[in-house]
């Protein structure tokens, strides 16, 4: 087998993840390389999970009795969880939802509603990159057609990379808010945010950071990153779906109005008005996921008893072995930063003119799971004049062994169809 | 899925490429990208012609070819019948192993049974059927024409 400097025990991590055992079509040994869409469950979170349900079940902040108050502390358990794991300030930053979509809607829904100074209007400026994931785009153009505000945008370099060589004149005094991915989930980027941040500043424009691809895969610190907003979504860091985070300063959180009305969110309720909640509960209308809330309590602690920082190094030891092996196959081509440099672990690319479906499912045939198609982030095909691609996206327990099945099989994708 | 078949009207199209038509309609496919233009010409209630241009996936593309074989100069009800023959076969989940009596009617399409397993890949088979479904009732002033996105 393979051996790089910087990789995990794989072998040991593995046994922590059934469905790594699982075989498909008849026997084919599962390699699952579609981590950027969803990761894997280790035993850790199932069990916490199932524990939840079998042990403790009851809603939160609102009963007497033991299971409520048990469930609660559960529940606020996960969320001081979350906080130390991006070293939050205060707890009470940490705003749970039900993914990074909800979270990144939640921003702009807050600005559009807002009082000023925050205000989004007619005579402001909203600014995205041509790299964002839909559901940093959608919310946006939302907001921009509701307020009037105009939609501006950072464009890409043909290496994959953002063009910020007009940054003076995309993010100016009009600019009330930059929202912007920290890891590309299609071209695998990793964005310099101090640079933008640094502009965003200048202008005393808010900053919003999409970290759905990042928080799964090396250290965060919401501190250390300086932006004003940190979004990202469970599901992809061992934790169940239907939970996702959104990070607010404190100040902010305190200032910007509810988006979501309900239960829970509130301080007192008359038939003429309400008054609301402190963060983060004003933002948290309704029954929150609670299970889901403790199952990525579960998966931060899995995460960190491996260590950040040694995830980081094992992706990047990966993904510097698949960027040269799939370098040797014939016809393929990167879309992205085509080195391992300021790069994560998600890696796109064509195969001649093989349509990527066509890729995906004879690799699929030999029970290799990658994604194909636009990845929610259309503008970037647009953006390199394809219709599509196919990604291989790597996580903590992946092995050069299956960087080298998929080369194998990308090989006999270019024979079928060659 | 992959027939011998599939993969010849993939690599070798017939038809491919717009002429003259008297409907055109643009269909997508949103999952995978993939997208077909589509022109219908009439002499009557017969197909003259179905034209097309289009970029996706094999599935996607031989299909559109297989239509362009397979209905061009029939008469319109037939080539309807068809067309449902080949829906019900592409919803039947690889449920419907064809018999020769639908072997009859569909030719070389019924090679798309085994596509009919994988629901990721049914509106790849469907996306140039449902496009000439529109561009028909379109040609022909169908008053409850039904505007459907494959």
């Amino acid at each position: 087998m393979t051996q790089l400097p910087g990789l995990l025990d794989v072998e040991a991590i593995r046994k922590d993840f059934p469905v790594l055992d699982r075989q498909v079509h008849d026997g084919k040994k599962l390699v699952y390389l579609d981590n950027a869409a969803t990761s894997q469950k280790p035993r850790q979170v199932l069990d916490a999970l199932s524990e939840y349900y079998e042990r403790y079940n009851a809603n939160v902040h609102r009963g007497v009795h033991v299971l409520a108050e048990e469930a609660t502390a559960l529940y606020e358990g996960a969320r001081d969880k979350v906080a130390a794991f991006i070293n939050a300030p205060s707890r009470d930053e940490v705003i749970f939802t039900k993914n990074a979509s909800e979270s990144l809607n939640l921003v702009a829904n807050m600005l559009g509603w807002a009082d000023e100074p925050y205000r989004v209007d007619h005579e402001t400026e909203i600014v995205i990159t041509e790299m964002e994931h839909h559901s940093n785009i959608v919310p946006w153009q939302l907001l921009a057609q509701r307020t009037g505000a105009k939609l501006k945008w950072f464009g890409l370099t043909d290496d994959g990379r953002l063009d910020l060589s007009n940054i003076d004149e995309v993010i100016t005094e009009k600019t009330k808010i930059v929202s912007f991915v920290l890891v590309s989930n299609i071209l695998g980027t990793v964005n310099p945010v101090e640079t933008i941040i640094r502009r965003a500043q200048e202008v005393g424009a808010l900053v919003c950071i999409d970290a759905s691809q990042a928080a799964p895969h090396m250290p965060m610190d919401v501190q250390a990153l300086q932006a004003d907003f940190v979004a990202f979504t469970g599901h992809k860091m061992c934790g169940p779906t239907g939970i996702g985070v959104l990070w607010g300063r404190q100040e902010l959180l305190e200032d910007l109005p509810p988006f979501l009305g309900g239960g829970e969110m509130i301080e007192t309720v008359s038939m003429h008005s309400s008054t609301y909640a402190p963060a983060p509960h004003k933002f948290e209308a309704g029954t929150p996921p609670i299970a889901q809330a403790v199952g990525l309590g579960a998966a931060i602690d899995y995460l960190q008893s491996i260590g950040m920082d040694k995830i980081l190094a094992h992706e990047h030891a990966l993904t510097e072995y698949a960027v040269r092996r799939l370098a040797e196959v014939p016809d393929l081509r990167i879309i992205g930063p085509t080195t391992a440099e300021d790069r994560g672990a998600a890696i796109s690319f064509t195969l001649g003119d093989i349509h990527p479906h066509d890729v995906g499912q004879v690799l699929d045939e030999q029970g290799i799971a990658v994604r194909v198609g636009h990845h929610c982030a259309r503008p970037v095909c647009l953006r390199y004049g394809i219709p599509a691609t196919t990604r291989a996206s790597f996580y903590l327990y992946s092995t050069p062994a299956e960087i080298d099945a998929l080369v194998e099989g990308l090989e006999h994708v270019r024979n079928f169809f060659g | 899925m992959y027939q011998e078949v599939i993969l010849d009207h993939y690599k070798n199209p017939h038809g491919r490429g717009l002429r003259d038509g008297d409907a055109e309609v643009h269909h997508v496919n949103p999952t995978c990208g993939d997208e077909i233009t589509l022109r219908v010409k009439y002499d009557g209630t017969k197909i003259e012609d179905v034209s097309y241009e289009g970029q996706g996936c094999s599935i996607s593309q031989a299909s559109a070819s297989v239509l362009n074989e397979l209905l061009v100069g029939k008469d319109v009800t037939e080539a309807q019948q068809i067309q449902e023959t080949f829906l019900e076969l592409m919803q039947s989940k690889g449920r419907i192993e064809p018999d020769e009596a639908m072997e009859d009617i569909l030719e070389d399409a019924v090679a798309f049974a085994g596509v009919s397993k994988y629901p990721a890949r049914v509106k790849c088979a469907l996306l140039s059927w449902m496009a000439w479904k529109d561009a028909t009732a379109q040609a022909l002033g169908g008053a409850d024409a039904e505007r459907k996105t494959a």
